[in-house]
């Protein structure tokens, strides 16, 4: 039991310093590099809570796909980031106040918070307590029953936001030259080739 | 010491507020800002994952694994519209960024 406390705040630390560490930091690369940090250690909190699909569903999705996006963008635009960090201190008491406004108010509500007995009995879908099945395995038999519409519209929104993406990025630049396999295939002999009399002692 | 929901939700309470203090700290950078976004949604995923965990109830799950789904497409719409801004534009300052602006 120590070792779990002892995880939990290795991992909760790591994942708040690398947290503070991604708007704190000078460079965007390095903010990207300290988010997959802050996704890495939040998946192995997932593993300490039991919810082992999702932490490999936050390294695949966020890591794999996110974050690298992310770094994909930052390195792709040309932009003087030190511009951009003008008056970073200028904002930092107006931003200070409200976080700890907000730090506040959160910390009242989970201190004051308190689980009525009867909420445990309504839960949806409980956990089937010391059953042999996995985690996974609960997931999907939800997931495939219970909320298989949900499930459908979460696939629409992945692909509406990759059409989107597709859309919006893709463009059409004039004078770039493109294999026209029609043209190819319907020339004749005649168009391509000229039978020329060649003098001797002369050029073509 | 046992650790209980109010670790996690400590827990997801400061990286929640960490993500609104990025947003307020970068506030010409558009960038960091859809990453301070990434943090909150992150936070609220582990909200989310400890009472599904504590109260025995999977459909805590469930709902996370859909606000993955759904900040995925947040991320890739937001880097494109990024991406097509800069192409016209130059420039990803976000004063710069108030052309519909009546």
């Amino acid at each position: 039991m120590i070792i779990a406390s002892l995880a939990f705040y290795l991992f909760a630390a790591i994942t708040v310093a690398s947290a503070f560490m991604v708007i704190a930091s000078k460079n965007p690369v390095h903010s990207v590099l300290f988010l997959i940090l802050a996704f890495f250690n939040s998946a192995a909190l997932f593993v300490l809570l039991g919810a082992e699909f999702l932490a490999m569903i936050l390294v695949v999705v966020y890591v794999g796909a996110v974050a690298v996006l992310f770094l994909f963008v930052v390195m792709m635009l040309d932009i003087n980031f030190s511009e951009l960090r003008q008056g970073f201190l200028q904002y930092l008491p107006i931003g200070a106040l409200i976080g700890l406004i907000l730090m506040v108010e959160l910390i009242l509500v989970v201190g004051g918070w308190t689980l009525s007995p009867e909420a445990l009995e309504l839960s949806a879908a409980p956990v089937a307590e010391m059953s042999d099945k996995t985690n996974t395995e609960q997931l999907g038999g939800l997931l495939y029953t219970k909320y298989v519409y949900l499930f459908q519209a979460a696939g629409m929104i992945l692909l509406v936001a990759m059409i989107g993406a597709i859309v919006l990025t893709h463009r059409q630049r004039p004078g770039v030259k493109k294999q026209v396999i029609a043209e190819q295939v319907y020339r004749r002999p005649e168009d391509a080739m000229q039978v020329r009399k060649v003098e001797p002692g002369q050029g073509v | 010491m046992e650790i209980g929901l109010g670790h996690y939700l400590t827990l997801s309470a400061i990286l929640l507020t960490l993500g609104i203090f990025g947003i307020f700290l970068n506030r010409k950078n558009v960038i960091v800002i859809l990453m301070s976004v990434e943090l909150m949604l992150l936070a609220v995923n582990i909200n989310l994952v400890a009472f599904s965990t504590f109260l025995n109830d999977l459909v805590g799950q469930v709902f996370a694994l859909f606000i993955l789904t759904v900040a995925a497409g947040e991320a890739a719409i937001g880097l494109a519209i990024l991406v097509v801004y800069f192409r016209n534009r130059g420039t990803i300052a976000v004063e710069d960024i108030h052309h519909m602006k009546g």
